[in-house]
């Protein structure tokens, strides 16, 4: 660990926190239906599409409506994606003659992107076509993010109101969020990407002569414009297979750092958003101050366990960090930086490759996927989901000080703990239980490219990234197999909306309660004692049911590791 | 907090019926109203079907595995056995409750008034009259119609001093187990038998008719989701432990599972609920349901009678204010001659002011010739007559206006002719002006006059109970509103609020305007609670969260609150809030420490667990114990013993302090928190030893 690393995660810090207020300031603007410094320019457009839609911007809903009006619009979206997959080499934009995409791959894909996972069992720049890149998953890529941050307001506005039956429009929500936010941040994104050296184009691919002689063909393709929302929009999927590894992905260390930065900006400001939707700031801040203190805790365990580099090499008296599977232009500190944010979020893009990284190194990504992606999360995911753990943590303590559990003047009673465990239980459920299927059965057994622990966090990992909607893949599996396409997909369905529905359950029964005053009698939530209390137990409850499944993977492998041991390939 | 000492808790006489009682309980019927606990019920049953058959092929490590099923069927019985504990000690109040119910018989009257028949009281119907007398038992509840009693209610109250039973008024009900002393009463009953006021007690304070409250359903939610969530975490471990080349035995993850669910308060959580209950029946206050009991601990805002809560019931005399021209010494001579014969509490206090400040004996009533002029709420003034003079005290604008008359004593007679009324005189007006101070200062003033002279004003004060003011600073630190409600003008209650340290206050008030006062609250989300007494406090007893009816208040206002205080003491409102306080934060804080303690289990059981498969995992063995076999037990009795070890704290609650949220915060979570996560690290490894000395494992 160096100077230069730590100042490289503090300068990390200390622009996404400078980023909170005034986005959070903006995005609040948006979704309180006030004007914008957009408003002038944005609004005819807005008018224009509610009235082709015939959607009244002030009818709002209540939250089943909401909920049902969202899963509407993504069912539709993923059976558009699915078809457009299965018919590609018919349709044009698709220089490179893709042909169409196999039934289960083309399931996977669908319900990969439409869920914000961008889970990726394919190579895009072997697989899809230029329509499909852009019509299919930059479209998705768009609207299920603007999906998941109209959802964090959804519930939000739980909170914020009392004795109401609506937590407003999910049209509006999802329309203002992409007209006001993801459009116009992307555009100019996409413009600092393309002058990075990001390739930006609907030509064909390229037959270049290298300079020893050799040909070789470049993969090009509009690229800026998708990784702009793949970052902003917490999806992660590359346009091409190495992801944010792959220099027209990635070209420059300034590139590398805004990505990171832009994957974090939209979910921390969420908090911001939250606090100020509910009259309290600080509130927004503890909430931020919780992932914070998760998100410090990470990237130290991280960036030290890369840096100490693999005992069994030290042992072999080669020192120095962990460079394998890593980009020398970006180094360790980046790479094991952009390796915690990426799983932090739900991001999942990548710009290493996880599957080399220390058993250490490569549990805390694990881990991070596996409290729920609460830490900032994915946008509007992460905020949700911490949500649902805060009312979980105010039930268990917040009967301590005397009174009924309350958060934000709000009672938290049976209905709310009901969903918020609901919402809990899907995820080990789903990474749990695919995990101990693909091991037992010969098609699960056949993916891992290791023997041992190792292997068995290859598969962990995969059901976890899927179920956590992160889409990052440890690499190693072999996952474009119909066994683990159908599973994969599945477990990303789930995780998004059996997450989604109860989060919205509870923002529709906390809505139509009253608000109570505080008192000094109330719990206290924006101290340094509940971000202490909620850090408890999002380890306790959201943690440690994954204890015994890390003992026997990343864990086993360290202190193997460590004695010297090593387990060969397997698969 | 103050409370009448609680039995010990571990006494004989209680355990005996408890452990027979915890067994009993094991009818799976009975424990299905308890998830967690079923569940460690239904995987102890599988695995002793399971164990007997093994004994039968014969299998390895059966002394192990017969061990571990054993401590889960200890643990089985220690939940029951708290709460046998709980209901045990309820039950031996409710036993000298039922003796006075039994073999009761009643006077029925018949329709024509005037005979009655003897029936049993089970036989009587709502709506019934009967006669009560001297010596009789009243049979069940009621309300008296006719006649005055004095009666004596130490069965449900445990005061033998008898009370006053009387038509009409505020202290006309009646409970059936309580025992007429004189005289006779003809009484409605107003409940049938089996759900009279004693019945009610009974099944409360025995746990027979405890419905869950909605924050208990709530917590079972959690419990259950954390069991489930358990539930995936184990039994995914077979096919990791396959992946990995090996097997684990099925004691083991049994082993696992009921040690991370949540036992302890699984096991303790309706113990503390009846607990709580009996803390508030030992406090001589009956809640109806432990629901009045929880929203106790969340009331925001208190309703507080002035007279009785506040201030004492009665007030005193503390200044002679005489007007311009007349001394101190002559008002005090005049008043307290007015006052010699006037035995109200009030008028004593003027004599005594009298004799402390002035020096005036009391002087004999006969020997100076007078005649006492009693109060009437026409006069609205008392005083005496003597040697043709007489001396009035009473409410200023009666005094005042009566010196614009003639002197009473000398009426008709040819002094009145002389006397010239001024209506405005300065006497007058400064009488009124001094009047008003004292009622701004929230006193009441009382005019003297003597011979159609105004001489001065009493300063009658309101004396503020001693400690009030510190006990509602304590309130306040609670977070808890107070509001003084009095008939009083808003000029003295403003004074009196002032003093007593309330926040708030009412003037004036109306039964409805205190009904109005209670929604206006409940509209901004706010709990309220009041205690009242009377028929026409009943609505805003029903309305409030917390109704604390008086014992000695009528049958409507008993019907309306969803308290009684047998004690008939309003100030006991505060230590209602207090219990209902200590109550959640027991709940709180075993929760805390049974999640808590998971920490520290799986620290002792994984590695034990997977040290077959990878023998590198021992690093994770923090607490170095002996051997996986005996890790693993030593987490399972902990499991168990822990219970047992916070049976005292689930009776007996945690303290409750009036700090504020943030300091009682801190205060819990350091206590059951981190000694959640600590505790079972040094149980564990205590146990450990112990399970290795004795070559159990």
């Amino acid at each position: 660990m160096t100077f230069n690393g730590w100042f490289q995660i503090a300068l990390f810090g200390a622009v996404v926190l400078a980023l909170v207020k005034p986005l959070g300031g903006y995005m609040t603007r948006v979704f309180t239906g006030e004007r914008t410094l957009l408003s002038p320019l944005v609004e005819p457009v807005e008018r224009g599409l509610y009235r082709f839609a015939g959607i009244d911007r002030d009818q709002e809903q209540h939250w089943l409506a909401y909920a049902g009006a969202m899963l509407l619009f993504h069912a539709f979206g993923f059976l558009v994606l699915y078809a457009l997959l299965r018919v590609q080499d018919l349709l044009p934009f698709n220089p490179a003659g893709q042909a169409a995409v196999a039934p289960d791959l083309a399931f996977n894909i669908a319900a990969s992107f439409v869920t914000n996972t961008n889970w990726q069992s394919y190579g895009g720049e072997t697989t899809l076509s230029y329509l499909s890149q852009m019509l299919g998953l930059t479209h998705q890529n768009f609207l299920s993010a603007a999906t998941g941050i109209a959802l964090s307001i959804a519930l939000v506005r739980g909170f914020s109101r009392a004795s109401a039956k609506t937590v407003g429009s999910f049209w509006v929500d999802l329309t203002r969020t992409t007209l006001y936010l993801l459009l116009p941040l992307c555009i100019v994104y996409t413009l600092f990407l393309v002058s990075q050296g990001i390739p930006q184009t609907l030509g064909p691919y390229l037959d270049v002569t290298t300079l020893e002689g050799g040909r070789q063909t470049l993969a090009l393709g509009p690229v800026a414009s998708q990784v702009a929302i793949k970052m902003l929009g917490t999806n992660g999927g590359g346009f091409f297979n190495a992801n944010a590894a792959h220099p027209f992905e990635n070209p420059t260390a300034l590139s590398n750092f805004v990505q990171m930065v832009s994957i974090f900006a939209i979910g921390a400001a969420l908090t911001n958003v939250f606090g100020r939707m509910v009259g309290d700031d600080r509130q927004g801040w503890a909430i931020l101050g919780a992932m914070g203190a998760l998100f410090l805790t990470g990237i130290a365990v991280v960036y030290a366990a890369e840096s100490a580099g693999s005992p069994v090499l030290n042992a072999l008296h080669l020192s120095g960090g962990n460079m394998e599977g890593k980009e020398v232009r970006f180094g360790i500190v980046a790479s094991a930086l952009f390796a915690v944010v990426t799983t932090a979020a739900s991001c999942g893009a990548v710009n290493a490759m996880h599957d080399s990284f220390t058993a250490l190194g490569g549990m805390i990504p694990l881990i991070n996927m596996e409290l729920g992606e609460v830490i900032v999360g994915g946008v509007g995911a992460g905020l949700y989901g911490m949500l649902v753990f805060v009312i979980v943590t105010i039930f268990v303590a917040g009967l301590m000080v005397g009174r009924t559990p309350e958060y934000l003047g709000k009672k938290i009673e049976g209905r709310e703990v009901k969903m918020a465990m609901l919402a809990i239980l899907c995820l080990p459920l789903m990474m749990l239980g695919f995990t101990a299927l693909a091991t037992v059965v010969a098609a699960g057994l056949a993916g891992p490219a290791n023997a041992g622990p190792h292997g068995f966090s290859e598969i962990l990992y995969a059901y976890t990234s899927a179920a956590a909607n992160n889409g990052s893949a440890f690499g190693g599996l072999t996952a474009n197999t119909a066994f683990y396409n159908t599973t994969l997909a599945i477990g990303m369905l789930f995780g998004r909306f059996f997450v989604i529905v109860p989060a919205l359950a509870i923002a529709g029964s906390l809505a139509a309660k009253k608000t109570l005053p505080a008192s000094a009698g109330t719990f206290p939530t924006h101290g340094g004692l509940f971000v202490g209390l909620l850090v408890g137990v999002i380890l306790i409850v959201g943690g440690l049911t994954f204890f015994p499944a890390l003992a026997l993977g990343p864990i086993v492998e360290h202190l193997a590791g460590a004695a010297g041991q090593t387990f060969g390939t397997g698969g | 907090m103050t409370r009448p000492s609680s039995s010990s808790l571990f006494s004989a006489a209680l355990v005996g019926p408890a452990l027979v009682g915890s067994v009993k309980k094991l009818d799976p019927r009975a424990m299905i109203r308890n998830p967690v606990m079923f569940v460690v019920e239904v995987v102890a049953i599988l695995t002793t079907i399971l164990f007997a058959r093994d004994l039968a092929t014969g299998a390895p490590d059966l002394a192990f595995s017969g061990q571990i099923i054993l401590w889960l069927w200890f643990t089985l019985v220690f939940a029951n056995f708290a709460e046998a504990l709980a209901e045990g000690r309820g039950k031996a109040q409710a036993a000298s409750l039922r003796r006075t119910r039994t073999e009761t018989s009643a006077k029925r009257l018949r329709g024509n008034g005037a005979d009655y028949e003897t029936v049993p009281a089970t036989a009587l119907r709502v709506g019934d009259v009967v006669l009560v007398e001297t010596g009789d038992i009243i049979p069940s509840d009621g309300e008296v119609i006719e006649g005055v009693a004095s009666v004596n209610e130490a069965a449900i109250t445990g005061e033998s001093a008898p009370v006053i039973r009387e038509s009409g008024g505020d202290r006309s009900a009646v409970t059936g187990g309580t025992q007429v002393l004189s005289d006779r009463i003809r009484v409605r009953i107003s409940a049938a038998s089996g759900s009279t006021f004693v019945d009610r007690m009974i099944a409360l304070v025995e746990g027979a008719s405890r419905a869950k409250t909605p924050n208990e359903i709530a917590l079972n939610i959690l419990l259950a989701g954390l069991t489930l969530i358990f539930v995936f975490a184990v039994a995914s471990i077979p096919s990791f432990a396959s992946y990995a080349g090996g097997a684990i035995p099925l004691i083991v993850l049994v082993a696992l599972f009921v040690t991370l669910i949540p036992t302890t308060i699984g096991a303790l959580l309706s113990a503390i609920g009846i607990a709580g209950m009996d803390r508030l029946v030992r406090f001589n206050v009956l809640a109806m349901s432990g629901r009045a009991v929880e929203a106790a601990g969340d009331v925001d805002t208190l309703l507080l009678d002035k007279t009785g809560t506040i201030t004492l019931g009665n007030r005193q005399a503390t200044e002679f204010r005489p007007v311009h021209g007349v001394s101190e010494q002559d008002l005090a001579d005049a008043a307290q001659l007015a006052s010699l014969a006037d035995e109200t509490l009030e008028g004593r206090s003027i004599v005594v002011l009298a004799k402390d400040r002035y020096g005036i004996r009391a002087r004999d009533m006969a020997s100076l010739n007078a005649t006492f002029v009693p109060f009437t709420a026409q006069s609205r003034m008392s005083g005496v007559d003597l040697d043709g003079s007489s001396i009035r005290k009473g409410a200023v604008d009666s005094i005042v206006a009566s010196v614009g008359q003639p002197p009473m004593a000398s009426r008709g007679s040819n002094a009145a002719i002389a006397y010239k009324p001024s209506a405005d005189s300065l006497e007058m007006r400064e009488v009124q002006s001094i009047a008003e101070e004292i009622a701004k200062a929230g006193g009441t003033p009382l005019a003297v006059a003597r011979d159609g002279r105004l001489l001065g004003v009493i300063y009658l004060k309101d004396i503020v109970k001693g400690g009030i003011r510190e006990r509602f600073a304590e309130l306040r630190r609670m977070g808890i509103r107070t509001v003084m409600i009095t008939g009083d003008n808003p000029m003295t209650a403003a004074a009196i609020a002032a003093e007593a340290g309330v926040d708030d206050f009412l003037a004036q008030a109306t039964p409805e305007d205190k009904l109005a006062l209670i929604r206006k609250e409940q509209a901004q989300g706010k709990l309220v609670a009041m205690c009242g007494d009377g028929t026409n406090d009943a609505p805003a007893l029903a309305q409030a969260d917390v109704g604390v009816a008086m014992n000695t208040g009528t049958v409507a206002a008993r019907e309306a609150g969803n308290m009684v205080d047998l004690d008939s003491d309003p100030t006991k409102l505060i230590e209602i809030v207090g219990i209902g306080k200590q109550l959640l934060m027991t709940r709180g804080a075993l929760t805390t420490f049974s999640i808590a303690n998971d920490v520290a289990k799986y620290f002792a059981i994984i590695p034990a667990m997977f040290l077959g498969l990878y023998p590198q995992l021992q690093a994770l063995n923090v607490m170095g114990l002996a051997s996986p076999q005996s890790a693993i037990l030593s987490a399972i009795i902990f499991n168990a013993l822990i219970i047992v070890a916070l049976i005292p704290l689930a009776l007996r609650g945690v303290t409750y302090r009036a700090v504020g949220a943030g300091a009682l915060l801190r205060r819990n979570l350091l206590v059951y928190g981190l000694g959640g996560l600590v505790v079972p690290f040094l149980g564990i490894k205590a146990i450990d030893l112990a399970v290795t000395a004795l070559h159990l494992a």
